[in-house]
């Protein structure tokens, strides 16, 4: 169309004759302004539109962001309080005998306990209900008291024991009221001994430690996160020291001394391939090879690291041939020119300029495996584990699995559990993003 | 630098080096049914706060994975008890034997109900074995002939049974590697099948058209597979009152105030119906011991006795309160008796 009309323009101009070369010129430099300004808003707008584009796909993601974060901390910021019953507990010498603290029955003192608050509950079932109010756990919680309080023998203590799973989740407001007794877990008759209870100032929220104290349970109210954290960090510390080094060898190999040829762009290939294979199947190869070839035992931190090292090693030497990349020759010639071996130029200059950049992929790396399941549950790490593990060899699950887990389970206090360690789980990898973006801010050199 | 690489991968070396020197195992490893999980992780924790024993891993590999793991053979790298949502099956019990574990005691735990559930917001709903198994299954039989059958065509339940709601057929429910969707096509479809007098006759002619006929579910989207987390079905049921779902009974005993069970040929899912055996969709629960490792591996015996103990597995146990259906007492007794004798499967009982 344009075309068109300037042909036209010009096919007019050359009607007029030369003596109006001078006005024809004009006319022309005047038509093409007049067609770049006739355009120009479309294409300011088109330069708008697309900016707008840019816009909407960021507020989009973040408005995803933040409904996760939104979701997340609104379901689980509950868990880091506990409700806490106030019991008055009689030590009574008669029962507790000092020689043998392990064999007293501290279930029945927690039950006594409860039957002086409600001397009208007669009843077998009443009681059970009754004592069904309190966890499981303050009987282990009781024992433990006496054998660090021994001389509190025969006096009357005031201990705080959790509050069963179910009345925690009714103070905090996640059972209502108001929906008839046959469709509640707390029936009429709780209800009315947690207002008697509130009343005398026996029930009360704290901040719940057993959270980061604990192990795994089946009970929500004695279930923690450290086993899983402490098999998580067993778990990257053998990634790490496994990883790194041979990470870091293979891309100084690859990238400084190998010869260019056919093996070793195979090699690249591959590496770069298995960056994207799915991680299950580390785990299956893990399976093969560890367990059933080298007899490892099942579910351990050790295991576990050797497969995530399988898994991050690919990205830990991409990002290091990267960074040795950066590296200019300069430095690489200077070191050569100035008398230093091969080895003495990698090791004293081109190494050291780029580790910064190492580090950062192998931490990006490390934040990758702390989020992994899928290799885990082949090696059997996805598993019930209540003991804290000790060492590399003991059975321990880690922060993600432990998550899969609690959001498996039927009982609903777990809900509000599984969300928590979704942000304990989400600091440690902020944490460990925000340092590797320090390290690079801080020790990056620009040629 | 090098030292340090040296020093590190020697470290690593040595820590697995020692590792598979010093092969024994001090805790009791459990592999097996996702069902059966809840109950036997309450178990090992009991067990382990309670003795000085270490505390039980427990995984959930579903009943199929854990006897192939249990089966492959004895010695401390293979679990020590498998449990199952299920009876083992004769072929499993064969390679197991094959693979040297010769000596397999059997407890069954107690009971558990399947139940099929809507939002509490929605009508209850009343169902056959027979309206499940023409809403559910891939092919249903056409018109009265014998042995005619068409891909199922009933898109609402008032197609299937003109008594039941003028609702979309939805149902959520566990994929085929579960041990629920086992129980469930055997109990509640196979159960419905049967009513029609001519597929019950195909049985004995034809095992095997018989059992594609009654256990294989549709797959034009009426049945959504949920994966293994009745927790997520849990939540849809809640959010869509239209739609249903088919797990354990203990999640609706967990969430009453959202969910309600369908009555099954009239009987509510119940915690009594469930364990007089009333309720016509209920199945077994058992554990497998391997014999050879008890002994050789610390508190087996122990972990056995706590398992079978009243306060356990009694009527009044701690397993109730996690929805598990308890035995009669007298079979609490002779399995009870079973586990003190550490009494062997044998091939010819399965």
């Amino acid at each position: 169309m344009n075309n068109h009309s300037r042909d036209n323009h010009a096919g007019r101009n050359n009607d007029a004759g030369k003596s109006h070369i001078s006005t024809s010129t004009k006319a022309a430099a005047a038509s093409t302004m007049d067609i770049v300004n006739q355009g120009l808003s479309r294409r300011y707008n088109a330069e708008k539109r697309f900016r707008l584009y840019g816009i909407c796909a960021i507020i989009l993601s973040m408005a995803f962001l933040a409904m996760l974060f939104i979701s997340i901390i609104g379901n689980g910021y509950t868990a880091f309080q506990q409700t806490f019953v106030k019991l008055d507990i009689f030590l009574d010498p008669e029962t507790i005998d000092a020689q043998s603290l392990q064999d007293v029955n501290y279930q029945a003192m927690v039950k006594q306990s409860l039957g002086a608050m409600f001397p009208e509950v007669k009843t077998r079932a009443q009681k059970r209900e009754l004592y069904g109010m309190v966890s499981t756990g303050a009987a282990f919680q009781l024992q433990d008291f006496v054998r660090k309080n021994q001389q509190m023998i025969g006096s009357v203590i005031q201990l705080w024991v959790p509050a069963d799973d179910d009345v925690d989740m009714l103070i905090k407001g996640h059972i209502s009221r108001d929906v008839p007794e046959t469709e509640r877990r707390i029936k009429d008759v709780h209800l009315s001994w947690i207002d008697r209870l509130q009343e005398q100032e026996r029930i009360q929220k704290r901040f719940n430690t057993t959270f980061f104290t604990a192990g795994d349970s089946r009970e929500p109210e004695l279930a923690g996160i450290l086993g899983a954290v402490s098999g998580s960090f067993y778990t990257l510390i053998i990634t790490l020291v496994l990883s790194f080094p041979i990470g870091v060898a293979t891309a100084v190999y690859l990238e400084e001394f190998a010869p260019k040829n056919r093996w070793t762009d195979i090699i690249e290939v591959n590496i770069n391939n298995l960056a994207a294979v799915p991680s299950i199947v580390y785990g299956l190869l893990g399976l093969a090879v560890f367990l059933n070839f080298f007899g490892l035992p099942r579910s351990v931190p050790l295991v576990g690291g050797f497969v995530l090292t399988l898994m991050t090693l690919p990205t830990i030497i991409i990002a290091g041939r990267a960074a040795l990349k950066s590296v200019p020759p300069s430095i690489r010639e200077a070191a050569l020119g100035v008398g230093a071996s091969k080895t003495q130029m990698v090791v004293h200059h081109v190494l050291p300029l780029a580790l910064p950049g190492m580090l950062t992929g192998t931490i990006i790396g490390m934040a990758q495996a702390l989020g992994e399941t899928a290799p885990l549950l082949m090696i059997g790490m996805v598993a019930f584990i209540v003991d804290i593990p000790g060492g590399f060899t003991d059975p321990s699950t880690v922060l993600p699995v432990q998550i899969f887990l609690w959001a498996d389970s039927p009982e609903r206090a777990f809900l509000e559990r599984t969300s928590a360690a979704i942000m304990v789980l989400l600091a440690f990898l902020v944490t460990m993003n925000a340092v590797a973006v320090f390290l690079r801010k801080k020790f990056e050199r620009r040629w | 630098m090098k030292k340090v690489f040296i020093a590190s991968l020697a470290l690593v070396f040595a820590l697995g080096i020692g590792t598979v020197g010093a092969a024994s195992r001090d805790y009791i490893s459990i592999v097996g049914s996702s069902t059966v999980y809840p109950f036997a992780t309450v178990v090992a924790e009991n067990f382990g706060k309670s003795t000085s024993f270490k505390t039980p891993t427990i995984e959930s590999t579903g009943s199929g994975g854990g006897h192939k793991l249990f089966g492959a053979g004895v010695g401390v790298e293979y679990p020590d008890i498998t449990n199952s949502s299920r009876r083992i099956k004769k072929s499993e019990f064969e390679k197991a034997v094959a693979n040297g574990v010769k000596e397999i005691v059997e407890v069954k735990v107690g009971y558990d109900g399947i139940v099929i559930a809507n939002s509490i917001k929605a009508p209850l709903f009343k169902l056959s074995r027979k309206d499940i198994f023409l809403a559910l299954a891939k092919d249903v039989p056409s018109g009265n002939v014998a042995g005619k059958t068409v891909p199922n065509p009933n898109k609402t339940w008032k197609d299937v049974n003109p008594s039941l709601p003028d609702v979309k057929i939805e149902v959520l429910g566990p994929p085929p590697t579960s041990g629920t969707r086992d129980a469930f096509v055997e109990l509640a479809m196979e159960g419905g099948a049967k009513k029609f007098s001519w597929i019950a006759d195909l049985k004995g002619k034809d095992k095997k058209a018989y059992k594609a006929l009654c256990h294989t579910i549709r797959e034009d989207g009426a049945y959504i597979e949920a994966g293994e987390n009745d927790n997520l079905i849990v939540q849809k049921l809640d959010a869509n009152k239209d739609v249903l779902g088919i797990f354990g009974f203990s999640f609706l005993d967990q969430n009453a105030d959202k969910l309600q069970g369908a009555l099954i040929d009239g009987v509510a899912p119940e915690f009594e119906a469930i364990a007089d055996g009333s309720y016509p969709v209920s199945r077994p629960l058992f554990f497998y011991v391997k014999k050879a490792h008890v002994g050789s591996i610390p508190g087996i015996k122990e972990f056995l006795a706590e398992f079978t103990s009243e306060k356990a597995w009694g009527d009044n146990g701690y397993l109730t309160d996690k929805g598990l259906i308890p035995m009669p007492e007298a079979e609490r007794k002779k399995f009870r008796q079973a586990v003190e004798n550490l009494t062997p499967l044998s091939g010819s009982e399965l």
